[in-house]
This record gives C-alpha cells, sequence and structure tokens, in this order.
C-alpha cells in the first residue's frame, strides 16, 4: 500500500503534536537515544474511557530519520507486555535506521498504565488495548505515514495478541508479523502456566503485582544473563510505587484464564483472524521460558503454517534482552520487503541448479528399496551382541533374517499409523542402537513419519532443549526413557517400545507399543516422494547448543550411496556398527550389520573382545567405529583370543568416524586388523561423510610435510573429498573472519565449505543459524578451517571459532598442538588463546602422559594447574620450533573436557575459560 | 615540608642512593619495578642491609656491580646530535639505562638526582663522560631544578618516590609537586619535548586483566599512595601536553635486569634463604619488560614525540609469563633454589593488610614484608596489549625474556 508522505489534511484529533517525553529522565536511558523518547496526547475511543485525552509515552526513530534525509520503508511497531515497557526495544529502534538495505521508522509504544504511559486508574479489557493502540497509531500518523510497505508488528508478552488485534483492526495497514514468546491462545481446557497461575491466586495477586514489585522481579529475573544494574533499574524505573504498578496488577487480571473471562471471547477472535491473514511472520523465540512454555510455541508454528522460525537455544522468556534480535529481524524484513537477495532461497536455488547439472545422481534408489527386494532371503540382516557372559564371551542376542526384518518393519509400520503416527509426524526414537532401533527406523520411513534423533549423549538437559525444539507428536522409548520423558516433560505421546501388556502401558502413559500386532492388516503404503523431510538429526553439542539437521528421503539416500561408492559396501557385505550414524545404514547398503556388546552412550566401552565376537558372528569385513572405542580396543587387544583375532584379520575396511585419529592409534588398530584397508572419514553431522583418508595416505602426507610440500602440515590430513561431495575453502582475513569466494589454492587457511547431494537440507527452526551457514549459495559453512595442500588434499586445522586472534595475526591451534605432542611426557595437548580478541597470547593445555611429572604418584590423578619449569620449557620449545609459535603458558589438567558423544573433541571454549581464570591468579579448580 | 628534611626519594627508582626515611637505600621499586615487582620485592625484608649487618653464610649475595660493568666504548658514542636532554632520576637501574642510550645516540645529558650518579659515570668512557652532567637535588626545590633545565631541549622524567608503604603526603609532594614544578618550569625554560615515565598501575584497581589497552589514569581507582601519585602526576603531564610543550608518557611494566637491586636481587636474596613463595600456584599470568627494552622505548618516545605525544603508552616484553615462571627463571640463572612455598592468596591478603596497619604507625622503619596491594598483584593477571604502543612508536623489544634470563645468567655466574 502508497501511502504519500505526509497530508496537509490530515484531521486534527488524529495528528497530536509529537513533543519529546517529560518522563525521560536527564541522565537519560542507557541504550536510548533522547531524541527517540516521545509523547502524545490521544483522544480515547476505548469503551472503558471513550473521550479521555490521554498522554503516551513511546520511542520513535522518525525524528532522526528526517533529520537525516532518510525515508523509511515502513513501520516497526513494537508492542511490549507485562510488565516491560517501550524500552524492551531500544536496540531494534536504535537500529532502525541503518539495519537492513533500507531504514524502517521504528515506533515502541508503552501502553496506557505501563512504562512511563498515562496511569488511567481503570481496568483495561483486551479489547480497550486494541482499541488504545488504534488511538496511538492513528494520533502519530500511521494511517497515513506508515511508509510504502505498511506497517509490521513486533510483539512479545500480552503484545502479541493486543498488536495482532490490531492488526485485525487495520487490514490494510498491517504486513507482518514478528512475534517473540508470547500466547496467541489459551485454550478452555488446557492450564495457564504455574508460574501465572501463582501471580492469579487471589491472596498473591494483588500484593505479588501491585503491592510489590514481586511480579516486577520475578520477570525481570527470567534474563538470561547478568543484568547491567543500570539496565535493570531502568526496567524497574516506571513502576516505583504501587499506584504507578497498578497496570501490571490489570494486565493480571485480564489474562483469559478461561472461557468465563470476558476477553476470552476477543483471544478467539484475535487468534482464528492470525491464522486466515497469510501475512509474512517470524517467529523469535526463547524455549527458557516457564511461562510461554512449548504448547504456545507449537500453537503459534500451527497457526502460521509458513513462518520463518528461529529459537535462541540459549534465551528465555525477554529473549528480545537475552539475544540480539535487531539483526535477524531487520535482515528479515529487508529480504521480505524490501528486496534484499533472500539468502537461504538462493541457496536452495543453486543447490537445485547444481545438482541437476551434477554428472553423476546419487539418492535416486529408495531407502527401503533393498528391504523390498530381500524380503524373501533368510540370511541374517541384523544381529544383537549379548552381554558378555563370566567368560567374556556375548552371545547372539537377536538376530532378524531378511525377511523377518522386512516382516517387522511392515508390522512396526502397521503399529505406528495405528497409534496415529503419519507422513510428517515427527517421531522422537529413544531407543539403544541394535535390531529394534532399525526396525523403528525403517518403519517410520516406510509410513513417511520424521524421525527425530537425539543421542543420549547429549545429556538430560541437552536431550530436553533439543526435543523440545524439535516438538516431536510421538516419542517412542524404552522403559527408561519413557520414565526419563515423563520426568523431564519430554513433548510428545508415548509409545514403548517393548511389549503390549495393559499394565504396562498404563505404567509409562503409553498409547501404543511396538510389539503389538495390529488390529487391521497393513494399508497401502504411503506414497513418499523423495524431497519429504526424513529425519532430524541432532548435532553432539561440542560445538554450541545441539542443533536439529534436517534431511529428506533423498538425501539420507546419498549418504548411503556416498558411503556405498567411496567404501565399495555391496550387497552381501558385513558390517560391525560401533559408530551409530553409518550403521543404521545397513538394511540400505544391503549389508548385514551387527552390534557389538557396549554401552552405545560411552564409544570407550567397546572392548578388543567385544568387537571381535561381534565381528566373528557375522563373518564381518567391515568395522565402524569411533576413535575412543578403537582406543579402549587397542588398550583391551591383550585379552583377545586366537579365534578373535583371527576374526578381525578377516576384516577388510576399518573406519573410524567422529574425530581424526593419530597416527600411532591407526598404526596400532592396523596390527589388530592387518588384512584391513584403514580409513578415516571427515565430516559432521551436517554432511557425513565429506572427504576420507586411509592410513597409507596418511603416511604419505606427512612425509610430504616433512619434506616441505606445498601446503602439506599445519593441520590433520583428511585426504580427498568422498563420492559426490566437493570442498573448497573461504580464506580469512587478518581478524579471522571467512571471506565469501571459494577457492582450492593449496596453502591458504580458510573456512571448510561442502557441498554434497547428501548434505543436510536445512537446520530445524534455525533460521538464523540456517542463514549463515549458507550465506555461500549452494555450499555449507562447517565452520572448521583449514587449508589444501599441493595434491589437493584438504588438511584440518581446528574450528573458526578456535582459532587464536593474536597480536601477531591470525592462529589456528592444531600445528601447535601436534608440536606440543611430540614431548614425552605429553598424552593430548590442546592451545588456546586467553585475553581479547586481537591481543589474545596463545596457552598449551596437556594432559600428562602416564608416569610424567606432575602426577602425584603412579596412577594418581595429575593437579590441575601449571606445569612443572622443565616440562613448560621443553614444551615451549617444541612448539617454537615447528611452528614458531611462543606459548604464554603450559598448563596441565587430568583429562580435557570433552562432547560426550564422541569422547573425542576437546571443549576447547570450556578449557580456554578455565585457562583464563588459572592465569588470572587465584584457586585453581579442573575445568 | 618533608624534602626538605631529606624524608622522600628523588631517585627515580634509584637504588643506589639513600633515599627512604630510615636512611636505607630505596626501598621499593618505581616505574622500573612496577605492578608485579614490590609483590616479589615486599616478601624480603632489606637485602640491602647487608651493607650495615654481617651477611647470613646461607644468603646470597649480589655480586659487587663494580665487578660487573660494562663501559661505554667511545665509539659507541657517535656524533653529537647538538641536543641536551634532561633526565631526572639517573641514578636508578632505569634512569642509568635512558641516560647511556641517549649518549649512545649522540645526545647530551643532563642528570638530575638527589645522590651521585656514580654508576651512570662509571658505564661512560671518556667521550660518553664529556657528555654528561650532572646536577644533584630534588625535584621541589625551584632553583635546583632551573638550574639543570638550563640548556636542556627536552626532558624525562623519571624521579619519583616509589614504594608500597609510607603516608599520602610524601607522595603527593615527590609525585605530584615535582612533576608540577618540572613541568612548569620547563616551559618557562622553553623546553619543547617531555617524556613522563608513568606505570601502567595508574589505569587499574588491582583486579585482573588480561591484554589491556593503553587506559587513561584514574587516580581514584588506582590502589596504594604511589599509584594513585603517578596517577596524578600522569594526569598534569597530559594535561600539559600541547603544540608548544609535547608530552609523551610511557608506563614500563615490571622492569628487570641484571644488577637490579629493586626486583631482581630481593628475589634471588630471599629465595636463597628459602623464603621466597608463590601465591597460589604463581599461575598468574604477568608482563615484564627487559631494562634495555624499557629505557629504549623511552628513547624512542622522545624521537617520535611527535606521533607518540598526547597520550599514555605501556610498554612491556610482550611477552606474558606466569608469577611462577618469571620467579623461578630468574632463581635458576642466577643459581639459588627455585621458590616451592606456596601459599593461598586469600590469606597473604590478610596478612598483607595487618602488616600494613603495623607498619603505619612504625614509619620510619623497613619496607612491610607483604602488604594487600603487594599480595593482590602477585595473585592477579595484568598484561596488556602492545599493537598501539608499537605501532606508535614504531618499535619492537630487542631483547626477548629468554635471552634476558640469559643475561641474567652471565652477570649472576659469569
Amino acid at each position: 500500500m502508497a501511502h504519500t508522505p505526509s497530508s496537509p489534511e490530515r484531521p486534527a484529533e488524529r495528528s497530536a503534536p509529537r513533543t519529546p517525553s517529560p518522563a525521560m529522565p536527564l541522565r537519560g536511558w542507557p541504550g536510548v537515544a533522547r531524541e527517540h523518547s516521545r509523547s502524545v496526547r490521544v483522544v480515547s475511543t476505548a469503551e472503558v474511557d471513550a473521550g479521555a485525552e490521554r498522554t503516551w509515552s513511546y520511542l520513535d526513530n522518525l525524528g532522526e530519520l528526517e533529520r537525516r534525509g532518510l525515508t523509511p520503508a515502513g513501520t516497526l511497531l513494537c508492542v511490549h507486555g507485562n510488565p516491560t515497557w517501550s524500552y524492551l526495544w531500544r536496540r531494534v529502534v536504535a537500529a532502525g535506521a541503518d539495519a537492513g538495505n533500507r531504514p524502517w521508522r521504528v515506533v515502541a509504544v508503552d501502553q496506557l498504565e505501563m512504562g512511563f504511559s498515562e496511569r488511567t486508574g481503570l481496568q483495561r479489557g483486551l479489547a480497550d488495548r486494541i482499541a488504545d493502540l488504534g488511538d496511538f497509531t492513528a494520533a502519530i500518523g500511521l494511517d497515513e505515514q506508515a511508509g510504502e510497505h505498511g506497517v509490521v508488528t513486533l510483539a512479545h508478552d500480552w503484545g502479541g495478541l493486543i498488536s495482532q488485534g490490531w492488526g485485525a483492526a487495520h487490514p490494510a495497514l498491517h504486513a507482518g508479523r514478528v512475534l517473540t514468546n508470547t500466547a496467541l491462545f489459551q485454550p478452555e481446557d488446557a492450564e495457564v502456566p504455574g508460574a501465572l497461575k501463582l501471580a492469579l491466586a487471589p491472596a498473591v495477586h494483588g500484593p505479588g503485582t501491585r503491592g510489590t514489585t514481586a511480579f516486577l522481579d520475578v520477570t525481570l529475573g527470567l534474563h538470561r544473563h547478568r543484568w547491567d544494574p543500570e539496565v535493570r533499574a531502568t526496567y524497574r524505573s516506571p513502576y516505583l510505587t504501587a499506584e504507578r504498578r497498578d497496570g501490571i496488577r490489570g494486565f493480571v487480571a485480564d489474562i483469559p484464564a478461561d472461557a468465563e473471562h470476558p476477553s476470552h471471547p476477543e483471544m478467539r477472535r484475535i487468534a482464528a483472524a492470525v491464522a486466515t491473514d497469510g501475512l509474512p511472520a517470524l517467529v523469535l523465540w526463547g524455549p527458557h521460558d516457564p511461562v510461554f512454555q512449548q504448547r504456545y510455541f507449537d500453537d503459534i508454528l500451527r497457526r502460521l503454517p509458513g513462518a520463518t522460525v528461529h529459537r535462541f537455544e540459549k534465551a528465555g522468556h525477554l529473549v528480545a534482552e537475552d539475544e540480539d534480535i535487531a539483526a535477524p529481524v531487520f535482515a528479515w524484513l529487508s529480504e521480505r520487503f524490501t528486496g534484499a537477495r533472500d539468502v537461504v532461497a538462493e541457496h536452495l536455488a543453486r543447490r537445485e541448479a547444481d545438482e541437476s547439472e551434477a554428472p553423476v545422481s546419487l539418492g535416486d534408489r529408495p531407502m527401503l528399496a533393498e528391504l523390498d527386494e530381500r524380503s524373501e532371503d533368510d540370511s541374517p540382516a541384523v544381529v544383537d551382541m549379548g552381554r558378555p557372559d563370566r567368560r567374556g564371551v556375548s552371545p547372539v542376542a537377536r538376530s532378524l533374517s531378511w525377511r523377518e526384518l522386512a516382516a517387522e518393519v511392515e508390522r512396526t509400520a502397521a503399529v505406528l499409523r495405528e497409534a496415529g503416527v503419519a507422513r510428517g509426524t515427527r517421531v522422537s526414537l529413544m531407543v539403544p542402537p541394535g535390531a529394534r532401533l532399525t526396525t523403528l527406523i525403517y518403519a517410520c520411513l516406510r509410513v513417511g513419519a520424521i524421525i527425530v534423533v537425539a543421542d543420549t549423549g547429549l545429556g538430560l538437559k541437552g536431550l530436553t532443549t533439543a526435543l523440545r525444539g524439535a516438538s516431536p507428536e510421538f516419542l517412542v522409548g524404552i522403559p527408561r526413557a519413557l520414565l526419563a520423558a515423563r520426568a523431564m516433560r519430554w513433548p510428545g505421546r508415548r509409545i514403548l517400545a517393548g511389549g503390549a501388556e495393559r499394565s504396562r502401558l498404563a505404567l509409562f502413559g503409553a498409547v501404543a507399543a511396538t510389539d503389538a500386532l495390529p488390529s487391521r492388516p497393513a494399508a497401502e503404503p504411503e506414497l513418499i516422494a523423495s524431497n519429504d523431510p526424513a529425519a532430524i538429526l541432532y548435532t553432539s553439542g561440542s560445538t554450541g547448543p545441539a542443533k536439529g539437521v534436517a534431511y529428506t528421503h533423498r538425501q539420507l539416500a546419498s549418504m548411503r550411496d556416498a558411503i556405498q561408492s567411496t567404501y565399495r559396501i555391496e550387497s552381501g557385505s558385513a558390517l560391525v556398527a560401533g559408530f551409530a550414524p553409518f550403521a543404521l545404514l545397513g538394511p540400505a547398503l544391503g549389508a548385514t550389520s551387527v552390534t557389538p556388546a557396549m554401552d552405545v552412550t560411552q564409544p570407550k566401552t567397546l572392548s578388543a573382545r567385544a568387537l571381535a565376537q561381534a565381528a566373528r558372528a557375522i563373518d564381518a569385513t567391515v568395522v565402524f567405529a569411533s576413535p575412543a572405542a578403537l582406543v579402549n580396543v587397542v588398550a583391551t587387544a591383550e585379552e583377545l583370543t586366537a579365534e578373535e583375532r583371527a576374526a578381525l584379520g578377516r576384516v577388510r575396511g576399518l573406519l573410524s568416524a567422529g574425530a581424526p585419529l593419530t597416527e600411532p592409534l591407526l598404526r596400532k588398530v592396523a596390527e589388530l586388523a592387518p588384512a584391513a584397508s584403514i580409513h578415516t572419514p571427515y565430516g559432521m553431522t551436517e554432511a557425513l561423510p565429506v572427504s576420507d583418508v586411509s592410513l597409507e595416505q596418511i603416511l604419505e602426507a606427512s612425509d610430504d610435510a616433512g619434506q616441505g610440500v606445498e601446503g602439506s602440515g599445519n593441520g590433520v590430513c583428511v585426504g580427498t573429498p568422498v563420492y559426490g561431495a566437493q570442498i573448497a575453502v573461504t580464506p580469512l582475513d587478518e581478524y579471522g573472519a571467512p571471506g565469501s569466494e571459494p577457492t582450492h589454492r593449496p596453502a591458504l587457511t580458510g573456512e571448510i565449505l561442502v557441498r554434497a547431494p547428501h548434505m543436510k537440507d536445512h537446520y530445524d527452526r534455525l533460521w538464523w543459524t540456517e542463514r549463515t551457514s549458507v550465506s555461500v549459495p549452494g555450499w555449507h559453512r562447517t565452520g572448521d578451517i583449514g587449508h589444501f595442500d599441493a595434491s589437493g588434499r584438504l588438511w584440518v586445522e581446528g574450528r573458526l571459532a578456535h582459532v587464536i586472534l593474536t597480536a601477531g595475526g591470525v592462529l589456528s591451534p592444531v600445528a601447535a598442538e601436534s608440536a606440543a605432542e611430540t614431548v614425552e611426557s605429553v598424552r593430548r595437548a590442546a592451545v588456546v588463546g586467553v585475553g581479547p580478541a586481537g591481543a589474545q597470547v596463545p596457552v598449551a593445555v596437556i594432559e600428562p602422559a602416564e608416569g610424567a611429572e606432575g602426577r602425584r604418584g603412579p596412577g594418581r590423578r595429575p593437579r590441575a594447574g601449571v606445569v612443572g619449569h622443565d616440562l613448560l620449557e621443553r614444551v615451549r620449545a617444541a612448539v617454537r620450533e615447528a611452528t614458531g609459535v611462543e606459548l604464554a603458558a603450559v598448563l596441565q589438567v587430568p583429562e580435557h573436557p570433552t562432547d560426550i558423544r564422541h569422547n573425542s573433541k576437546i571443549d576447547r571454549p570450556r578449557l580456554a575459560a578455565w585457562a583464563g581464570r588459572v592465569l588470572s591468579g587465584g584457586k585453581v579448580r579442573t575445568p | 615540608m618533608p624534602w626538605n628534611r631529606g624524608s622522600h626519594a628523588a631517585d627515580g627508582n634509584g637504588a643506589e642512593g639513600p633515599t627512604t626515611p630510615g636512611g636505607s637505600p630505596a626501598a621499593a621499586p618505581g616505574p622500573s619495578g612496577e605492578a608485579g615487582a614490590p609483590s616479589a620485592v615486599a616478601a624480603v625484608p632489606r637485602p640491602a642491609a647487608a651493607a650495615e649487618a654481617p651477611p647470613r653464610e646461607t644468603a646470597w649475595r649480589a655480586p659487587d656491580p663494580a665487578t660487573r660493568r660494562r663501559v661505554l666504548p667511545d665509539a659507541e658514542a657517535p656524533e653529537e646530535t647538538g641536543r641536551t636532554v634532561l633526565v631526572t632520576g639517573a641514578s636508578g637501574m632505569l634512569g642509568r639505562e635512558v641516560a647511556l642510550g641517549l649518549i649512545r645516540g649522540g645526545h647530551r645529558v643532563t642528570a638530575f638526582q638527589r645522590s651521585d650518579a656514580k654508576a651512570l659515570k662509571a658505564s661512560l668512557g671518556e667521550r660518553g663522560r664529556e657528555r654528561l652532567h650532572q646536577h644533584r637535588g630534588t625535584l621541589t626545590d625551584p632553583d635546583a631544578v632551573e638550574r639543570a633545565l638550563d640548556g636542556a631541549d627536552a626532558v624525562i622524567h623519571l624521579a619519583a618516590k616509589v614504594s608500597v608503604s609510607g603516608p599520602w603526603e610524601e607522595y603527593e609532594e615527590a609525585n605530584v609537586r615535582g612533576t608540577r614544578v618540572l613541568l612548569q618550569l620547563a616551559r618557562w625554560a622553553g623546553v619543547r619535548d617531555v617524556v613522563y615515565v608513568s606505570s601502567p598501575s595508574v589505569s587499574h584497581a588491582g583486579s585482573s586483566f588480561m591484554g589491556q589497552a593503553n587506559e587513561p589514569a584514574d587516580p581514584c581507582a588506582a590502589r596504594g599512595n604511589y599509584a594513585r601519585s603517578k596517577a596524578y602526576g600522569e594526569r598534569l603531564a597530559l594535561e600539559a601536553d600541547g603544540e608548544d610543550l609535547r608530552v609523551g608518557v610511557v608506563r614500563p611494566h615490571l622492569v628487570w635486569g641484571p644488577g637490579d637491586t629493586q626486583l631482581v636481587e630481593r628475589i634471588l636474596e630471599r629465595a636463597s634463604r628459602g623464603g621466597l613463595p608463590l601465591l597460589d600456584q604463581g599461575a598468574a599470568l604477568i608482563d615484564s619488560t627487559y631494562v634495555t627494552n624499557a629505557a629504549d622505548a623511552i628513547v624512542r618516545c622522545l624521537e617520535r614525540i611527535d606521533a607518540a605525544h598526547g597520550r599514555p603508552l605501556v610498554v612491556t616484553n610482550g611477552e606474558p609469563r606466569t608469577v611462577g615462571e618469571l620467579l623461578t627463571g630468574m632463581c635458576r640463572a642466577a643459581g639459588v633454589p627455585e621458590p616451592v612455598r606456596r601459599i593461598p592468596s586469600p590469606l597473604a591478603r590478610l596478612a598483607g593488610r595487618v602488616i600494613e596497619k603495623v607498619w603505619e604507625r612504625r614509619p620510619g622503619e623497613d619496607e612491610p614484608p607483604m602488604t594487600e596491594f603487594l599480595a593482590e598483584q602477585l595473585s592477579t593477571a595484568h598484561w596488556f596489549d602492545q599493537r598501539e604502543t608499537r605501532e606508535v612508536l614504531d618499535w619492537m623489544p630487542a631483547v626477548s625474556i629468554d635471552a634476558g634470563m640469559e643475561r641474567l645468567r652471565e652477570y649472576y655466574r659469569g
């Protein structure tokens, strides 16, 4: 809608003069420009006090735009909730003139009774407040001059319903919505959250909201970071007396907790309108919110299926305070309204074009094709090894032939359908790897459900965050998982992975059991499109909060093909599944798979004997394992019997995935499996695998590094791209920031980019993260850094976030770490930076080797802290000689903090923070 | 007035002259032995008392500087520039190095301090000595300062009362009023360029910091009388900066070197008797400056005064090291037993506070063995972002910490 910039015939009562707000104290509000604080007199049309003139206080950057001669593209109308005020939006107001590709006018209002707007002493209901907001927007001239693109509402808490009610009343003006934690609907039959119920209790309501600052303080207590005292004081400043807090009481009283509430019909009307107007929507959510919990988030997403969604994993109720929302808000406005390139859309278009031009097509064959073809085959498909007996021998606990597996998958699919699982339903699987999990996965694929796999390695807290993020409709779990689900209130209707006795179902609150017999014969299978979503796999969380990575059926099938082609795993191969992600592909690959006896959440519990017995049970040709598992296998190799050794001797291929393996360890593994070609793929949850390198190639590469071949060295050699994948780097600038031009030139350190048919489709409900990860169209930015050598091999230097920004330039830690590890007393080393970016100094944190100085005695754990002077000098000299890096200090820890899943990726940010604390003096604790 | 009774030190980081009220040599590190220095030092009861009391048999003794002295060959003193620089506090270790650096650069030097700058003279060959003139006096004696300024084109001001204890009035007199007098008289004398040698302690409150930039001086936050008085002095100096009088400020951090009686030799003496403790693990990361690097940077500041004036520049080696490593390194270089005892820092702080109180009532005695300030300095990180300093001065330290340790070894063992 086009609006003339100013109209001379504006009705007088609709254009009350805007004046600077008298509310802003002389010393100001931190983060607010004085010129942005305004006030205006507005004649009310609300039922409660029609005709009365009220003073409104608000923030508005119009003055700034006019002063700077900028024409706004549109208006962002920010509406706060209870008990915040326009101050919540100060960073958005401040950014309005300069963010995005066009300036936006930003108006953040203080609602009546709130902030520094007038106290009317009246109880204003939802309908009154919507009328109030309309009076206000008319008074500041939005009806006439909202700008070319109209008004986009930005709301929090109560502001959600009020702003959307305003939008429904101004359909010609309302052009889009940005919602932060809020509720659009409170079902009559659902309870309000406990926190609000308490505030509504008669004994608490008055004293809690008006008589004292309790409600205010509790709300401010939801901030997820430490408050700047001045900012907190500013939030409280409009509410210093009981009279000034009457609006807080009034808002709480107006919560439409049940159908009898006078504001309930209004809410119902607004919630329905939001779902039908089809306006562009952005949802920015803080999941750590005791008020607007998961179900409100899910309700909003149901009403706004086309919304752009980002969950700030660490944020809570006050998401606008916890995170910088101005950047995503204006980026979204630019993309949706003012013609900025849509980063994600451009990436998808590029990817599609790339794939249609690709010489080879991957993922054409459905994941279930092999299973279908072999439904008459009686050879084993999946085998589980049981707990070892007293002699250390594991029996075969369960074995399914291809025929049995195919039948089980069909039966389970029917059970799932009966329970209500359908195409597109999100199903979280909390079942340990093995035949049962394999069956469930293929059954879900058959139904067209989306598998949500969050590894127990994330820990209960991490799992909870991940599961809330994905909000699965069903949770299939073993009894232990269902108990945890109840305790942690994980979302999803429960399905028991096990027998269907009625008592058990009741015990676990389950609606169905996987082992039940379906009451109806199997229906016609759903027709699944290859671009249908198939799975959401969670990252390990070693690189920030766990992210859900969405894959389509085709992308999963491409992963299978990449592995099949790279490692020549054929129909009839037999593999040991010591590393779950690849192992689950067994039935799709047509390979027999065996799960060894181990605690799969603890890779280091895999013993050499358990591995060998598993290999023996199916006469395995291929072994998948994680580095941590292999460390333990090598450590327990002496226990192997001759037969078990022979079984390992028949293995032709051994893959270690998850993290790089050191050369000495690889050599020891090679001794155990002398006939095997040993490979370590490099990859990440977003693209698995990316590249591959064999032991022979690693040795060759390290020779090259010794001879100074261009680009060889300074990192871990991970070889060349796997079948179908491409790799490039975007070189880093002097501040450690990657550029945007992918290159293959050797010896240039940059962020590693990947493109492959089997890489992720997108991050789930993490639009802002997704947008960053695909900012180079067609590619996935891995967040790892590395470089190519002259032979085209990739060398990984670590994480982009782990580079050390020294006064002398950007330093990646891997080479220095390898150098430190050449010192005899050092088992493992991490080099981290301490100090501010640009002036950081490198510090090595080592794990002392067994028997090294610094240990208190044989077998005792070494203390955490500084190392002795001699070891310090040796490590410093080794690192200086190999890399020229001058270590400021060398510290030691008994054990590096690592991610739980692989037990191999060192948590460097945590280590860096610890090193910073130790080197600041004071008491030394373990990291 | 106190200075008339000779109760304060005008001798830079003056090590050689009697300066403290008790008549014993200067008691504490100065701009040279900044921050971390007093800490280590303070743990040491007067080593120089060795001059009066018979030394203990087990104690390590510093070699006589005269036996180690290297004389600047005339060949290293090039043609004169015709420029005369007044150096206040030239009898201290850093002041001496600065004067030597100037003479090596062809300048004439007027040395001004209370005591006789014997060591400086002895370090000069015939040609060098011709370029050195000495005036003895105190900074707050305007007549003496005026005489010293006669003929000077530039001033490098190192003299200060440096200590960790004593009443505020004495610091104010020497470090604030003395600076004010010098700046005023220098302006009247037509001096164009001044380098004020300050201390990084003027800008921090005693808590840990890492990679700090050149923050402005803050007398209110500065810990202890020395840091506070230097902060006021630095403010005076920067306020005086302008086009007619260009004032540069250099803050060397924790200066050490061979023959350093303030820091190094106190550590060695104390350690040799097994009495050098590390607070906690001695893990606090601190910056330090090898003495010739500090002197080079100060001279460089005068040379680059066009770019360098009007802002403070912290100077360090740019190689932060843990307290433990520095102390151990020094002990090893000199061949004395390294520190092994550890005491928790809160305990040291508490002890420091008590001892400080006691010492206040016993003026005229030794430096207290530990003060709260010192405990803080020994147990907290303080190191700096050297990028601005190096760019403005177009200078890099020539002697690394390892090389500096090697020079200690040569000096004490060779």
